[in-house]
């Protein structure tokens, strides 16, 4: 538990420090707008997969705002589709810099849908 | 599945059915009355089934495995530890030498087993029938494993890579057929019963079968039908013409 608020504090301080020089340079997410603001999502992404992640497992519900794989498909590396690999990598960068665990592709597909069957990695 | 318990009295039985799928051909129209939105909540009112009829299933034939495995990221079985969620089965009547074959994969069991025993919850049904493990919940105890009678349980040893946006898949979980869960969500028809359709075979058949409407309430009404191990009385949706 310790561990986790550590984390979480590390996070929440990520965001406050998020102009600083130290802050990692992200690949560039497409499109206009995430689906919250972005400090909402800095402090409450994992809560909102959390949600959503039992909403579509047990009761089947599909295309709802948050998730995880919206999150790859917007934020995926122009080149490769991929949300890990390099300290640059949308998913990798940040929870390395915040030092917070990232378990969930261990199990997710990391990358693109078009990735996955050779298309180019992500569309404009 | 047990060959043995094929007993002589199911295997007559099969034949009767037998012919009547030869006087009713080409009765094979896909339709999903009752098919939600994606956005909605799935509902007891629907009962998710399919029907292997095994007078059409092709000896020999794994399209439905194949696209199965590749419908999901399953690498191809290879060692008996593997993961496999959809397996070809030949059963062999040795009095008469009648041979059938038919794939065997979760059987979606009303009364399924795998959730009595299931120490956390991961094992669950959903009210539409489909039984899913949710791999948040999952320890690996593989308790479900040996509580299923069909064996279509699997445990997955080694990390994966290269999942599909669709099935998460990872080292430490059980994992089985799910019913293509992501298309039956969207209005789709499962990646096996696609396979075998293009494979000229139509031997499987998806649908509701709480829908009279329905093609498979209409097929499992007019023939005999068998569910494996009905003895077991899981109340199989899945269910199997022509044993
Ligand atoms: S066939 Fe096995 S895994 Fe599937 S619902 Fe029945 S007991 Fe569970
Ligand atoms: S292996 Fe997972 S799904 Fe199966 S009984 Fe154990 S916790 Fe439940």
């Amino acid at each position: 538990m310790r561990v986790i608020a550590a984390g979480l504090l590390a996070f929440v301080l990520a965001g406050v420090a998020w102009a600083g020089s130290r802050a990692p340079v992200l690949d560039a997410p497409r499109g206009e707008k995430c689906v919250e603001d972005a400090a909402t999502m800095r402090r409450s992404h994992m809560d909102f997969l959390r949600h959503q992640r039992d909403e579509t497992v047990h009761r089947g519900i599909r295309g709802a705002r948050h998730s995880l794989a919206g999150c790859v498909e917007c934020h995926a590396n122009a080149k490769d589709g991929a949300v890990l690999g390099s300290p640059s990598h949308f998913c990798q960068g940040c929870h390395a810099y915040a030092a917070v665990k990232l378990d969930c592709f261990e199990c997710h597909a990391s990358r693109t849908r078009a990735a996955q069957a050779g298309r180019p990695a992500r569309s404009p | 599945m047990n060959p043995v318990d094929t007993s002589r009295r199911a295997f007559l039985g099969g034949t009767a059915a037998f012919a009547g799928v030869a006087l009713a051909p080409g009765i094979l129209l896909y339709e999903y009355a009752a098919a939600k939105a994606p956005g909605e909540a799935v509902s007891s009112a629907v009962r998710w089934g399919m029907l292997v009829d095994t007078t059409r299933c092709a000896s020999g034939c794994t399209a439905c495995v194949d696209a199965c495995h590749s419908e999901h990221g399953v690498p191809k079985p290879a060692r008996p530890t593997d993961a496999q969620w959809i397996r070809k089965v030949e059963l062999k009547d040795l009095r008469t030498g009648a041979v059938r074959s038919a794939p065997v994969m979760c059987q979606h069991c009303a009364e399924p087993p795998c959730v009595d025993v299931c120490p956390t919850g991961a094992s669950f049904k959903r009210a539409d029938g489909i039984v899913l493990v949710d791999r948040h919940t999952c320890i690996g105890c593989r308790y479900c494993m040996m509580a299923c009678p069909y064996k279509a349980r699997s445990f997955v040893h080694e990390p994966t890579a290269g999942q599909k946006t669709d099935t998460p898949r990872g080292k430490g979980c059980v994992e089985s057929c799910n019913l293509c869960v992501h298309r039956v969500d969207r209005g789709g028809t499962p990646a096996c019963v696609e396979a075998c359709a293009d494979a000229g075979h139509r031997a499987i058949v998806f649908g509701d079968l709480n829908d009279p409407a329905s093609e498979i309430a209409q097929r499992v009404r007019a023939a005999t039908t068998t569910q494996l191990r009905a003895d077991l009385r899981t109340d199989n949706g899945v269910r199997y013409l022509g044993l």
